[in-house]
């Protein structure tokens, strides 16, 4: 195909504005697939695919439109996944801003507005949903217009349930999404944008071809990592996978590798030939790190080694998933896990559990933080439980929030930001009815039911999207729970010193209330350092025996014993205490809320 | 052909009435199968004679109510008893007259437990007992006169409504009648019973002030010169008892881990390796005895490890040190330092002892102790 009849799009839009009912309009709409097929083939869930064999989900379509090959490349929509649409958008010259017609501009809407900006592609503004009774196609139209700048009568108004005015999307993307720019005769260079793994064929690499081509059964090496491979297949999606022998400057497809490890083929780097190598590697991406934590424990110990396999096949999909083997005294065996945020982690928690079967304990999250020790090591602490003791200071990660809000509730919305540690920075007005609060906040503030809240006081209207936008020192202190004098790793929390005392008690109580009476008496504590800052006692029992044992009752009372003997197999060892796994459910859950 | 079993139990499972609490093996009214029952006992006892020692340490008629049985019959059953050292039977007050204790001391018994669980007549009540307080008082003289001097009253403890004052009451009452020995019950309520359906939720709320409840029976009975030898029994010390030895010698054997030897509906035997219930069904067991047959049984073969742990089990519920040689096996090490530390358990040499403090925990102490 002629690189100026190609045209590279995406289409981002906040959660429930219409971005794959669009998606399946067009697909509909250029023939790519029938209306019963699309049910079947594009809006299958994960499992699905899984039970049909295909484990390979399409990251970029091409359809054809009026004598051009439109890539319809997918972006992910949520706040975590930033960094990966960011890596989706550079595969782009264009993308649709979806807004729903009867909710306007939302936070997500402007964070990635602002990215597409920032990758320097054209934006086409659509106002989605205009059949529904509740739409304000004009005040919709006229938020966008504020938003990326321009006239309100420029925004495609359209109806994707109903298929009005997506015809009239077509056209625009040919007309305003500029073409591939790239020469087609030089040394072939195509950026990563995306991969997968499938068991049968290994890696597969989304790529965008930015200069030259590329044949099958060519030897490919991928600049940066220095992996080399022959291109088994390489092909396109249109739904389904389309072999097609080569790929143009300009176009956008797949690459089948054959290599079974994935950390050989690393997302932003760019392939070249062998034969024809390119002398400059495209610009990639920066490195994403991990910013929230957790350790992930198998309630039954002896799951260990299905949650290992486990997150294995995920990182194979997931190259933003972190993970290594934590060893806690109380919960034993399990991993800490590096997630890009709150929402990536209930993912992947999700995942785990649904289609791994799995029974996990999860620590209350943390985030990255920078320790200067007094001997003037610089050190970086994912766990607690490994914070230092001896502390020059502490850094934390910052982000700035944007808060979309209807006015009514800028106080409440400010409200939780201050009681967060948020430092206001300024609010606009999008709108006579919508504010924009722009706020700094310590990530950790954030990963901790702030989203809840933040929905709960606004009666679910506000919308959130964050970036880190660095690290800053933080009074920040290590909370430490000890049961009859031991250290429990996984309850400890860093947390800023002025909140210290109230979750001490609170967690101190809890633990009374959960943990049973044991033979002899156990001391519950929350401690800073060495100084105890909460304190409770569970007393002893005074009494654990069964009144009466004669002759008919022996058997009954040795199963009654060899149960309670079972029981205790299953409580958690803390010293000589034994804690049920409910006690530590319940800290855990009163530590992921505030 | 005679075996090495000296310990012999008979079940009389008849009642005038099936109180509320009641999880034993029971046969409410019945008179007209009294007779039959007996037949049916002696039978079975002639089956398994083979078991038997010649010469019997304790025989223990239990019920049931067995002062309820028809006397005719039940004198019948007590002449064809193996002669025994200890002849205990249970008894409810209301059954007790002065002719019905003279026929228990004429047939050779020698020991009578007596069921008066309280002497508040509310109390008394709401266990759907039909005794009233002055029942339990008699009962207790008629006893006396007719020469009994090894009686032991059961007393029940945690009844709901049952305040402090009258828990100390009940111990009074009981302490003022002197007899040799006392069983003390925490009243529970088992599973199923109409009973657990009625009073369950205030016998929860009230979990746990019986610690106050255990730790005020023990403390009032030791201090008035009893024994507390097992969990849940009393004997007057022999010190205060002219040197005799006033333990119950049947039920000791239980905790001894001793064989036993059980006939009636649903009584348990454990010989060797075997233990074996008998059917808990009256018609069931009268025909097959009836055609010089077994009673339908459920047998559980126990191994030698399951008859260690229960001697464990059931030797830790004894004042008396418990023997560990043989059974070390059988204890985890790392608890037993663990209760050494907590001075929940001492050792000496071979011998296990619990504390007080242990005893009152004895079965979360035996549950870490079992390895």
């Amino acid at each position: 195909m002629q690189q100026d009849r190609i045209r590279n799009f995406s289409i981002i839009a906040h959660i429930d504005h219409g971005k794959s009912t669009l998606a399946d309009r067009i697909l509909e709409l250029t023939d790519t697939v029938s209306g019963r097929q699309m049910r079947d083939q594009v809006l299958d869930s994960m499992e699905l695919e899984r039970e049909r064999g295909i484990t390979i989900k399409a990251q970029a379509v091409r359809v054809a439109w009026k004598g051009h090959q439109l890539n319809l490349i997918d972006t992910p929509g949520h706040v975590d996944f930033t960094y990966e649409v960011s890596r989706s958008l550079q595969a782009c010259d264009g993308a649709m801003l979806v807004v729903d017609a009867g909710q306007g501009v939302e936070a997500q809407t402007v964070a990635n507005a602002y990215l597409a900006i920032d990758n320097d592609l054209e934006l086409l503004p659509v106002v989605n949903k205009i059949d529904l009774p509740q739409a304000d196609p004009e005040r919709a139209a006229q938020e966008l217009a504020d938003l990326i700048g321009g006239d309100a009568g420029d925004v495609v108004r359209i109806s994707a349930k109903t298929g009005q005015g997506v015809e009239a999307v077509l056209d625009a993307v040919i007309e305003r999404v500029p073409p591939p720019s790239g020469a087609a005769d030089a040394p072939p260079r195509a950026l990563i944008f995306d991969s997968s793994y499938d068991q049968y064929r290994g890696v597969v690499a989304f790529v965008r071809i930015v200069d030259g081509s590329f044949r099958q059964r060519e030897r490919l090496l991928a600049m940066a990592e220095g992996t080399r491979f022959e291109a088994e297949e390489l092909g396109f999606f249109s739904p389904t996978m389309q072999a097609s022998g080569t790929l143009g400057a300009g176009e956008v497809g797949y690459v089948i590798t054959g290599l079974k490890d994935v950390s050989r083929l690393r997302v932003g780097d760019t392939l070249t030939s062998v034969e024809r190598p390119a002398t400059e590697a495209l610009p990639g991406y920066k490195d994403v790190k991990p910013m929230v934590f957790a350790g992930l424990f198998p309630t039954d110990s002896d799951d260990y080694p299905d949650l290992r396999d486990a997150l294995e096949k995920l990182k194979l999909n997931d190259a933003s998933l972190f993970y290594e083997p934590e060893t806690s005294q109380a919960l034993g065996f399990g991993f800490r896990c590096g997630f890009l945020g709150l929402l990536h982690m209930e993912i992947v928690r999700e995942r785990l559990e649904r289609e791994f079967d799995l029974d996990l304990l999860v620590t209350a999250p943390n985030v990255a933080y920078r320790v200067l020790t007094k001997d003037g090591r610089e050190v970086e602490v994912h766990n607690p439980a490994e914070m230092p003791s001896e502390i020059e200071r502490v850094d934390e990660p910052y982000i700035r929030a944007s808060i979309i809000v209807p006015k009514e509730y800028v106080g409440p919305v400010m409200e939780l930001c201050t009681e967060r540690r948020g430092r206001f920075d300024h609010m606009e007005y999008l709108s006579e009815q919508r504010a924009v609060l722009i706020y700094e906040l310590p990530l950790a503030e954030v990963v901790v039911d702030f989203y809840d809240q933040l929905k709960s006081r606004t009666r679910g209207y506000a919308s959130f999207d964050y970036d880190i936008v660095g690290f800053r020192e933080g009074d920040l202190v290590r909370l430490d729970v000890l049961i009859a004098g031991e250290p429990v790793d996984a309850l400890s929390l860093i947390l800023h010193r002025d909140s210290a005392y109230g979750r001490g008690r609170a967690l101190v109580d809890k633990l009374r209330e959960e943990i049973p009476r044991q033979l002899f008496d156990v001391p519950v504590q929350a401690a800073i350092g060495s100084r105890v800052i909460a304190r409770e006692t569970i007393k002893a029992k005074r009494k654990d025996v069964l009144a009466k044992c004669y002759g008919g009752d022996i058997t009954r009372k040795r199963k009654l014993l060899e149960r309670q003997k079972a029981g205790k197999r299953r409580m958690k060892q803390v010293g000589a205490v034994e804690v049920p796994q409910e006690a530590f459910l319940a800290v855990l859950n009163l530590q992921g809320s505030k | 052909m005679s075996g090495g079993v000296r310990h012999l139990y008979v079940h009389l499972p008849f009642c005038g009435h099936r109180c509320g609490y009641c999880d034993f093996v029971t046969v409410v009214g019945r008179r007209g199968q009294h007779e039959r029952y007996v037949d049916a006992l002696l039978a079975e006892l002639e089956l398994e004679a083979g078991l038997l020692a010649p010469h019997l340490e304790t025989v223990f008629l239990g019920g049931g109510t067995p002062t309820f049985t028809e006397p005719a019959a039940l004198r019948r059953l007590l002449r064809r008893m193996p002669r025994a050292d200890e002849v205990t039977v249970e008894a409810n007050p209301e059954t007790v007259t002065p002719a019905l204790a003279r026929m228990l001391r004429d047939e050779g018994v020698t020991r009578v437990s007596l069921g008066a669980q309280s002497f508040q007549p509310h109390l008394l009540a709401v266990l759907e007992r039909h005794a009233r307080p002055e029942h339990v008082r008699t009962a207790f003289y008629h006893l006396r006169d007719a020469g009994f001097d090894n009686i032991s009253l059961d007393l029940i403890y945690g009844i709901p409504g049952q305040g402090p004052a009258e828990l100390h009451a009940d111990i009074d009452e009981a302490l003022s009648l002197g007899a040799e020995h006392l069983s003390c019950y925490e009243l529970e309520a088992k599973r199923g019973t109409r009973f657990a359906h009625a009073h369950g939720a205030e016998l929860a709320r009230q979990a746990e002030a019986m610690e106050d409840y255990f730790e005020a029976v023990v403390g009032r009975l030791t201090a008035a010169g009893y024994r507390w030898y097992e969990t849940a029994n009393f004997c007057r010390a022999a010190e205060t008892a002219g040197g005799r030895d006033l333990r119950s010698r049947h039920n000791l054997a239980y905790w001894l881990g001793r064989d036993y030897l059980g006939i009636g509906i649903g009584a348990v035997s454990t010989v060797a390796a075997l233990r074996w219930r008998n059917t808990p069904r009256l018609p069931g067991y009268l025909s097959a005895v009836g055609s010089d047959a077994s009673p339908p049984r459920e047998v559980e073969e126990l191994s030698v490890d399951v008859r260690g742990r229960e001697r464990v089990m059931l030797g830790l519920r004894l004042d008396d040190p418990f023997l560990i040689n043989g059974d070390e096996h059988l204890v985890d090490r790392e608890a037993l330092e663990r209760l050494l530390r907590l001075g929940l358990v001492t050792r000496v040499g071979d011998e296990l002892t619990l504390s007080s403090r242990g005893r009152l925990l004895g079965g979360g102490v035996t549950a870490e102790l079992l390895a």
